[in-house]
């Protein structure tokens, strides 16, 4: 079988989820070979073995982590070349998505991204799926040229276990310079809340304009659930809360087990963002705000008074 | 400096979108505007032109209607445009979108910035400003909410969840901006006034020697296979707070099994 690339998410080796679960989905295309681009990969090794990784491509190269999406996007067609793979599969992220944007061009092969779920097509290839138009609509898509280009949302599936080799082979690559023409001259890594992170959390709670700027009630229910914290466009733009949280169209899209939408009216911009939830409940004085029809469960209510009561309940039921 | 800024017609996201039997956007049957997210572009180069010299320049590729996008960046300040617009152009994805884009861009003569949003707002994919500087051979400034340019430079702070980057580039360059870097101006009533008189080319597929077999629904890479539209979800029990809501929600929680 033909091998399936997957891009490694890691952070100095330690590997994160959302590569267990694309090497899953490599499975169901064929020989999931890992790509892992950075340095300490001895780390991660264990990891990609035990998710079915036959052969790990170790692209280990400063001129990667210099300079934006270029080198990246070279580094990733430099592992094409060798592997004729029947796909790519990559987590997307902003990066993720521009690096694949260029392979596409580079290879002249289809791209697809935010795939909700990947599998094999009865004639070969590959069939996706996708949210669009605001999560009213479930598409399905598939690659007509050159190995299909995938990006992958988190918690697209379960990850499953299944034991392989993850042999090791270098990849030689020199970044040529018209790939280090913008450079990263700053980063400053963000600060960790301690919370999980937005897109892969299983549950979210969010705070809206009603928090009137106060998020302490929804952080502390967030936490006794062990919930990441989320945020209207409404609350970012008033400077309540980081860029980083906003769930919405032009922010996160999450798709959790569980959403909480607290003080969140439901503009059509934020169900953009997490329409797609398994469950949403929803805390709003307002009894007309849009959020409710889309609630498995509603509280009409002030949230400053109902999510330290639901806090101290879910603490009371914990012990 | 003369600046392109690629904008796109799209359908308001206000209205009831939807696609049609050939599993494109429907693009007629729900009133289309300016992209949300072009407006912060548009804002972008206006603002980096407004004590210099030069011209900005607002290209799209679409239907006869994506001229409102045009129009409404003209009003907004922007000195010209450009509308790519061909039937055979229908049904193309992202990467034959980039490539009429990056044809037409060349067309447009000497530049020195090339400026988008962060995404669409109907196909939301974020991938063609990245597609437009590998084809146009473009150091990449993508997705930064800050941009200054200085001499012969450009650099803008790009957030992603890990870290807060700058980046720094030589011009010409390829730029993306987020809806966090400004608050785009409403066109003034003189400015609408002065829009009617600004120039706006139309070109086909053939005044850019493009071969119509690399765009639309059979030269595009990828397919849209079908669509559904996903059912409304049925709404749950409300209940009101009588100073037992938030007891209420924390019953419901465990009843689910989150707690």
């Amino acid at each position: 079988m033909a091998e399936v690339l997957v891009l490694v998410d890691h952070t100095d080796g330690q590997v994160k989820k959302t590569t267990a679960e694309l090497l899953t989905i490599a499975r169901r295309l064929g020989t999931p070979s890992a790509v892992f681009v950075g340095s300490n990969v001895d780390a991660a090794r264990p990891r990609l073995a035990q998710f079915g990784a036959e052969k790990v491509y170790v692209v280990d190269n400063g001129d990667v982590t210099d300079y934006l999406v270029a080198p990246l996007a070279e580094a990733l067609a430099a592992v094409v070349e060798q592997a004729s793979p029947a796909a790519v599969l990559l987590p997307s992220s902003g990066t993720n998505k521009e690096a694949a944007a260029r392979l596409s061009i580079k290879t002249s092969s289809g791209l697809i991204t935010d795939a909700l779920d990947v599998t094999a097509g009865d004639g070969g290839g590959v069939v996706t799926t996708q949210s669009a138009f605001a999560g009213q609509f479930t598409v399905t898509a598939t690659v007509t040229k050159g190995a299909p280009i995938i990006t992958v949302k988190p918690n697209a599936c379960p990850p499953q276990a299944s034991q392989a080799g993850a042999t090791v082979v270098p990849v030689e690559l020199s970044v040529s310079e018209g790939a280090k023409t913008a450079k990263i001259t700053e980063s400053k890594p963000k600060e960790k809340s301690g919370r999980p992170e937005l897109t892969e959390a299983a549950m979210v709670v969010s705070g809206g304009r009603g928090t009137a700027g106060d998020f302490s009630p929804v952080e502390a229910f967030a936490d006794v659930l062990g919930a990441a914290v989320g945020a209207s466009r409404a609350a970012v733009d008033a400077g309540w809360y980081p860029h980083a949280n906003q769930v919405g169209q032009t922010g996160k899209q999450v798709s959790p087990q569980l959403y909480v939408a607290c003080g969140i009216s439901g503009a059509i911009q934020h169900r953009a963002g997490m329409q797609t939830s398994k469950t949403i409940v929803a805390v709003n004085k307002d009894e007309e705000a849009p959020i409710f029809e889309l609630v498995d469960f509603g509280v009409v209510g002030d949230l400053f008074e109902v999510l330290p009561q639901a806090t101290e309940a879910v603490k009371a039921k914990k012990s | 400096m003369n600046i392109v800024v690629c904008v796109k017609y799209v359908p308001d996201a206000q209205g009831d979108r939807t696609f049609k039997d050939d599993n494109t956007t429907d693009r007629e049957g729900v009133d289309g505007l300016l992209s949300e997210l072009d407006e912060y572009a548009v804002e972008a180069a206006l603002a980096l032109n407004e004590s210099g010299e030069g011209e900005v320049t607002v290209v799209t590729v679409g239907p006869d209607a994506a001229g409102d996008a045009v129009k409404k960046a003209l009003q907004m300040g922007a000195d010209k445009g450009v509308h790519v617009c061909d039937d055979a152009i229908h049904g193309s994805d992202a990467a034959a979108t980039s490539l009429v884009l990056a044809e037409a861009i060349k067309k447009a003569g000497e530049f020195d910035l090339v400026l988008t949003g962060l995404a669409s707002t109907d196909g939301t994919m974020s991938v063609v400003p990245a597609m437009l500087a590998e084809r146009l051979g473009l150091p990449q400034v993508t997705q930064v909410s800050t941009l200054d340019v200085d001499g012969t430079k450009v650099s803008g702070r790009r957030d992603s969840d890990v870290a807060s980057e700058t980046i720094e580039a030589s011009l010409p360059a390829l730029v993306s901006v987020t809806d966090q870097i400004n608050e785009p101006r409403y066109p003034s009533f003189k400015g609408i006034m002065a829009a009617k008189k600004k120039p706006v080319e139309t070109w086909s597929l053939a005044d850019l020697g493009v071969d119509a077999g690399q765009v639309g629904l059979e030269g595009s890479w990828t397919k849209v296979v079908s669509f559904a539209k996903r059912p409304p979800r049925e709404q749950g029990e409300i209940v009101t707070d009588e100073g037992d809501g938030g007891t209420k929600l924390a019953e419901f929680l465990a009843a689910q099994k989150f707690v």
